[in-house]
């Protein structure tokens, strides 16, 4: 459905934009419908470059994203886009404005997309997606953002979402500002749309958050992929040592960060330790069925740019 | 006992009222203890990590004690506090840019402050400590914009406990921190206590996976009052108070599929503290509640270091 084919963002950077800064590298991955994809990363790593790219909020600089064959670049109607496509950020607060009530996103919608639709049939479609969302429509209709959590603001902009009956939804980072009760389901709703058959670019720096609704993870840093695959494989047996660190830094509740210490030593280069024939992605190797993993930055791979790996595979 | 706390309760004005932050708080801190401050937005958990420092402008103290080393803090007079400040009490805030002077570079802004405490430079600790934590003393002559967010966060940290400081109170350091930062400035705490900078330290987080990493016990708060307090391990493996039970199930591990298992929230919201309700305030929510919620239930130690406010909890 969704495809990334080689996608880079370049931003000019400095006084009078003389250098230039590569927030996303020759990134290629796609999302299928029903399908949820992890996009981890930390802080400066492209994932929200990304996310914005999808959504056409930033023009890419090279490389092509395409939706169901068509370049996202190439549209002629991004408004008949975006009924398909849509994005749910960080902070629901921001989302909304103060001054009115919070259903008036609803009511957007309706006006900008389905003029035509009478009051009360609105209406009801409103109360099927709220309760879609697990929010009591009595309770949250008619009143002020500041009068509702956050929890409750971010699943009204999923509902929002799939009011237009889309079919690929950017989450970026939406789960970071809830609380731990309520995160949790948040992440069940996702993972009940995705069993809908919605597609969803699920952009998170949590890893516990990524495994426990994806099928897919794609590990980034510093705007490249370091590995990606079927979330299972990631986790059970991550290749890259950037992959290992990130996963031995997370906080967890059984084990002690002291007792996982051991030292992993040594370990090849999943790139260029693998045999040239794994090499089957640009700059990525194949070491498991669907599980690439990118070069560790080891002694071969120093000298090497990315080009280079690009033309042997 | 380093730090008692008795009955402590701080109130936020607002138009429609008195918000009842901290609704009689109760516990003490022994020496060399990281106690670890857990519980979920507008629990009353930075509330009460701040009250012991600084009363902003909208907090009133209603009533309750904080003694520390034996000494009472006067923590509802702004002025008096002032002589605990930093050298008895110390804090880290969450957001290290904030509590950095972006005009001054970090070594003279370090001189300043420690002028204004009447304290002389000690340039060769301040180099000792600065190294302690993993940084070159290069960073005394940059400025705080130079830095990552983890070298500020670490800058902070230093500059908070130079003057050796009794209590340390670290307000949500680490959540503006990506994973693998956050995993060496948690360890960096537990070792200013480790190496006797600090005496003892609360560590106010969202986070319970992450303090349990560092804390050796952990409070969770609930609606204004404590909930449950316990060594660290008892409390993430054996919880009794059945708030910190749901908490901590519905917390998904690395490794947690939603196929293999899906997890469940905490259904409802916390009650409004403008006028909360008699009793205890997670009845409305919790599975086990019966008649006799409809009264505090006390703080009580069910075993030994373990409290916990619920009726059904031995």
């Amino acid at each position: 459905m969704l495809r990334l084919d080689d996608v880079s963002k370049v931003y000019r950077a400095g006084a009078f934009g003389g250098r230039e800064l590569r927030a996303v590298s020759g990134v290629s991955f796609d999302v299928n419908a029903g399908e949820v994809v992890s996009l981890i990363g930390e802080s400066g790593s492209g994932k929200s470059t990304l996310g914005r790219m999808i959504l056409r909020l930033t023009p890419v600089s090279s490389g092509a994203i395409t939706f169901d064959g068509t370049d996202i670049r190439a549209l002629r109607s991004p408004k008949a886009y975006y009924r398909q496509v849509q994005g749910v950020f960080q902070d629901p607060f921001s989302c909304y404005n103060p001054v009115f009530k919070a259903d008036r996103v609803f009511a957007m919608i309706k006006d900008e997309y389905f003029p035509r639709v009478a009051a009360a049939e609105w209406r009801e479609r409103v109360e099927g997606a709220l309760r879609g969302v697990r929010l009591d429509p009595g309770q949250v209709l008619g009143r002020y953002p500041h009068q509702l959590s956050g929890g409750q603001l971010q699943r009204m902009l999923i509902a929002r979402a799939v009011l237009l009956d889309i079919r690929l939804l950017v989450a970026d980072e939406i789960i970071s500002m809830l609380d731990a009760s309520t995160r949790i389901d948040v992440l069940n709703l996702l993972a009940d749309l995705r069993a809908g058959g919605l597609g969803i670019l699920f952009v998170t720096h949590d890893l516990s958050l990524g495994t426990y609704v994806s099928d897919r993870t794609v590990v980034l840093r510093h705007g490249s992929v370091v590995e990606t695959g079927p979330t299972d494989l990631v986790f059970a047996n991550p290749l890259h040592p950037y992959t290992r660190s990130l996963l031995a830094a997370v906080p967890r509740l059984h084990a002690r960060w002291d007792e996982e210490e051991a030292d992993p030593g040594e370990t090849p280069c999943p790139y260029h330790g693998s045999p040239e024939g794994a090499r089957t992605r640009p700059g990525l190797a194949e070491a498991e069925p669907g599980h690439f993993a990118a070069c560790s930055g080891c002694a071969e791979g120093a000298g090497a740019p990315r080009k280079l790996a690009k033309e042997k595979a | 006992m380093s730090l008692t706390v008795t009955g402590l309760r701080v109130h936020y004005r607002t138009l429609r009222g008195d918000v009842k932050a901290l609704d009689g708080v109760t516990f003490s801190v022994a020496d060399g203890e990281i106690m670890g401050l857990a519980g979920e937005s507008g629990s009353g958990k930075s509330t009460l990590g701040k009250s012991l420092i600084r009363l902003d402008g909208r907090m009133r103290h209603v009533g309750g004690t904080v003694e520390l080393d034996g000494v009472t803090l006067p923590i509802g007079d702004d002025a008096a506090m002032n002589a605990h400040r930093f050298r008895e009490v110390s804090l880290v805030p969450q957001y290290a840019m904030s509590a950095l002077n972006p005009t001054r570079r970090i070594g003279r802004m370090v001189s300043e402050l420690l002028a204004s405490r009447g304290a002389g430079p000690e340039t060769a600790e301040l180099e000792r400590r600065l190294e302690l934590v993993g940084l070159s003393r290069d960073v005394l002559d940059r400025y705080p914009g130079e830095l990552s967010g983890g070298m500020r966060q670490r800058v902070v940290m230093v500059i908070s406990t130079l003057l050796d400081p009794s209590l340390l109170i670290a307000d949500e350091v680490t959540s503006a921190l990506d994973v693998s930062t956050q995993r060496a400035v948690a360890r960096t705490l537990r070792e200013f206590r480790d190496r006797g900078l600090v005496k003892s330290m609360i560590v106010v987080t969202h986070d319970i996976a992450l303090v349990h990493q560092i804390a050796d016990t952990i409070t969770v708060m609930y609606a204004g009052r404590l909930a449950e307090k316990a060594p660290a391990e008892a409390l993430v493996t054996a919880p009794r108070h059945p708030y910190t039970r749901m908490l901590i199930s519905s917390l998904p591990e690395a490794g947690v599929r939603h196929e293999d298992r899906r997890l469940a929230g905490i259904p409802g919201a916390p009650p409004s503290l403008l006028d909360p309700p008699a009793g205890c305030r997670f009845r409305d929510r919790c599975p086990l509640a019966f008649a006799r919620c409809a009264e505090q239930p006390p703080f009580a130690e069910v075993a030994p270091g373990h409290h916990v406010a619920c009726w059904k909890a031995e």
